[in-house]
């Protein structure tokens, strides 16, 4: 009896491994394992078991991603990569320069991938000419989001200036409503900073400063000015802010107890959870100033052994980009889609603004990459920014000497 | 054969955990020194560039306050949980009836784990639900202590928040140390009308130094590794004025990729470890000497 049933499971297991060999297979490293971010990654993995290939899901939660990058570096050190890794940003292109990414470029010259994404984006899935990675969506960071009724309550309209936005804030704090919802963790002080700064240094300036780390943008009066404002957005925040979870900050708007957020597009997602309707509820508006500040989740290929693997590469590539999996992801996710030609119908009113405002600054050449979410720049130079932003932030220092601080901070970081 | 094995054996069987010693202990050391000394980024690399990681560390003002940090809370927190145990054992050193139940409610916050003990004085500290709110509920308006989101004062809660976690182990150790001292001195000492308190201060007290010493090291050691009571109560924060210098490395090696700095600031950790071991060491190894 023993015999029989083991020679049936070796004869199973023998046959099984026969299937394998043509099926494509994917180790998938990724982070997305809260609420709608495991459901839209059940997506992928729906779509991928149905063109009969075999998905091997390695969540690594914590940290925000920390946790992922130390498994996904033992297991690169260790010869033994995953397929494809949650990866984003500057971060691409490091991992390439150590020598183990994988080239999709064919996967990505059949789809035409070249055509339907905007070529800012494109260029950070890209390593020296070769596609090394493909896009999942797109982030907007540089949002404030409001409470509809407060700011009817006051006579406040959505502010398109730094100025207006001052004048309301202070007419809120006069009518004892916090102004601006906050937390703070370094992150959000610097999605705070750099929606400042991209309003006041222009689309132009932000590049110089947190793209090219311009030692001359970094020290102008401009970045003074940034500062100057940031010293104003403290005092906007409530005194028990330190600490705050970004979610606890958007549910003070939702309830009225503060007017303002600044943060990405994310927080739309606890509106909408809670039953809010953009538009009549809270309101949703890119904050004061030009241009679009982008996060870009992607996936990142890495170099593996067997055609299984690379057909299961291949594959998932070729899913990812695709028009259906864009549209049902970000849908549940609250970004928009990196391609420009998936139709937006389902998608709300802050999703179609979104888009079309990605459009436009693609367009004007003012589609920019996010600093404090790590689309612009490496971690070490991103860190040494933000720990200037947010040691300014929580102290009182002054603006001149925290201009002098970044300019000291970027240069050790290099 | 048996006299060969007689004389071999205690090394064989040593000798696995010897060399892994050797290599998880000294071997990682000597890796870091080496990693500390490249410009190693994402992944370690090997080509030594010189001190180039120690000077970006020395240049870095986050740097400055985390070992700022450590010597604030490593002073304040070794020398209250000291005093504070002393005292503690001092009181239950008295005879009295419920003993076992006091030892007990004081000795348990060593059960908690640090991240338990953070969270947990993250709430009592945050001005918004805890200590502050309430006494300002009770009426007392003016009342405020925020110093949980206060920059220059942070580093004292978490101060507050070890000191209430140790001092109960502090105690035990201390308890042990005053029972250990030979009960016919101090009757003899009775006997001769001396007071209570000049008994503990000239006879009890002197003759624990060996324990001193223990508290010493245990709590310099948990000093100098704090991670997880920082991470749970104030994140490093406000702004970076609670780092401490594990907190400072885990950022480097693990959030920003740049694990020759993490590797640099793991070095003057050691050294920092060392300063206060070696002459410990040095101490305890000449009095077997002599």
């Amino acid at each position: 009896m023993k015999r029989t049933a083991f020679a049936a499971v070796s004869a199973f297991a023998v046959m099984a491994s026969n299937v394998a060999v043509a099926e494509p297979q994917a180790e998938v490293l990724h982070w997305w394992t809260s609420g709608g971010e495991a459901k839209a990654v059940a997506v992928l993995q729906e779509e991928f078991a149905s063109k009969g290939g075999t998905w091997t899901d390695m969540p690594v939660a914590g940290g925000g991603g920390d946790a992922a990058m130390t498994a996904l570096r033992a297991r690169v050190l260790a010869g033994n990569a995953p397929t494809a890794v949650q990866l984003k940003g500057p971060a691409i292109q490091e991992w390439y320069e150590e020598g183990v990414l994988a080239d999709i470029s064919s996967v990505a010259d059949a789809n035409g991938w070249a055509e339907v994404l905007p070529e800012s984006i494109a260029n950070h899935m890209k390593c020296e000419g070769t596609w090394c990675a493909a896009p999942v969506n797109v982030h907007r960071i540089d949002w404030i989001w409001a409470n509809a009724e407060v700011l009817e309550a006051n006579g406040i309209t959505m502010p398109t200036t730094w100025e207006e936005f001052n004048a309301a804030a202070e007419k809120l704090q006069a009518a004892g409503v916090i102004p601006l919802a906050h937390g703070g963790q370094a992150w959000q002080d610097a999605t705070v900073f750099e929606a400042v700064a991209l309003g006041i240094l222009g689309p132009e300036g932000f590049r110089k400063a947190f793209v090219d780390l311009d030692a001359d943008t970094l020290t102008s009066d401009g970045m003074v000015a940034v500062f100057d404002q940031m010293r104003k957005m403290r005092s906007y925040v409530d005194d028990n802010f330190s600490g705050r979870d970004w979610n606890l900050a958007t549910a003070m708007v939702m309830n009225g107890e503060a007017a303002f957020q600044i943060m990405g597009d994310w927080a739309k997602g606890e509106f909408l959870a809670a039953g809010k309707v953009p538009g009549e509820d809270f309101l949703c508006q890119s904050t004061p100033g030009d241009g679009f500040l982008y996060n870009v989740d992607s996936f990142a290929m890495f170099n593996v052994d067997g055609d299984d693997k690379k057909a299961g590469q291949d594959l998932l590539a070729e899913l990812i980009v695709g028009q259906n999996f864009q549209k049902v992801f970000n849908l549940n996710k609250g970004s928009i889609p990196a391609r420009v030609d998936v139709a937006l119908d389902e998608f709300d009113s802050c999703a179609h603004t979104s888009a079309e405002d990605m459009n436009a600054s693609a367009a004007n050449g003012s589609l920019l990459p996010s600093y404090a979410h790590g689309m612009a720049l490496r971690g070490a130079q991103a860190g040494a920014i933000t720990d200037v932003v947010t040691a300014h932030f929580n102290s009182d220092i002054s603006s001149a000497d925290a201009v002098q601080m970044l300019a000291e901070a970027v240069a050790n970081s290099m | 054969m048996t006299k060969w094995l007689e004389t071999h054996l205690p090394k064989m069987v040593l000798a696995p955990s010897f060399i892994a010693v050797l290599v998880f202990v000294y071997g990682f050391i000597a890796w870091t020194a080496w990693v500390s000394l490249t410009r190693s980024r994402l992944l370690p690399r090997y080509e030594i560039e010189g001190f180039i990681q120690y000077k970006r560390l020395f240049a870095a003002p986050r740097w400055d306050t985390a070992m700022n940090n450590l010597f604030i809370f490593g002073a304040l927190f070794i020398i209250i949980a000291m005093v504070l145990g002393l005292l503690l054992a001092i009181l239950l050193d008295q005879k009295i009836r419920t003993e076992g139940v006091i030892r007990t409610i004081y000795l348990y916050p060593m059960a908690l784990s640090m991240i338990v003990t953070g969270t947990a004085w993250k709430w009592i500290l945050n001005p918004g639900l805890g200590i502050e709110a309430t006494v300002q509920g009770w009426g007392f308006e003016g009342f405020s202590f925020d110093w949980l989101v206060d920059p220059d004062m942070a580093i004292y809660t978490i101060v507050i928040a070890a000191v209430w976690q140790s001092s109960g182990f502090v105690m035990a150790l201390f308890l042990a140390g005053l029972r250990s001292v030979d009960e016919e001195i101090i009757k003899a000492a009775q006997v001769d009308g001396i007071p209570t308190w000049r008994i503990y201060s000239a006879i009890i007290i002197p003759s624990m130094g060996p324990i001193f010493m223990s508290a010493f090291i245990v709590l310099a050691h948990l000093a100098i590794k704090s991670f997880d009571l920082v991470i749970a109560l104030t994140g490093g924060g406000p702004g970076y004025a609670t780092d401490l210098p594990a907190t400072y490395m885990y950022a480097m090696a693990f959030s920003r990729g740049d694990i020759g700095q993490a590797a640099s600031s793991a070095m003057i950790m050691m050294l920092v470890v060392f300063a206060i071991v070696v002459p410990y060491l040095y101490s305890e190894l000449r009095a077997k000497n002599d």
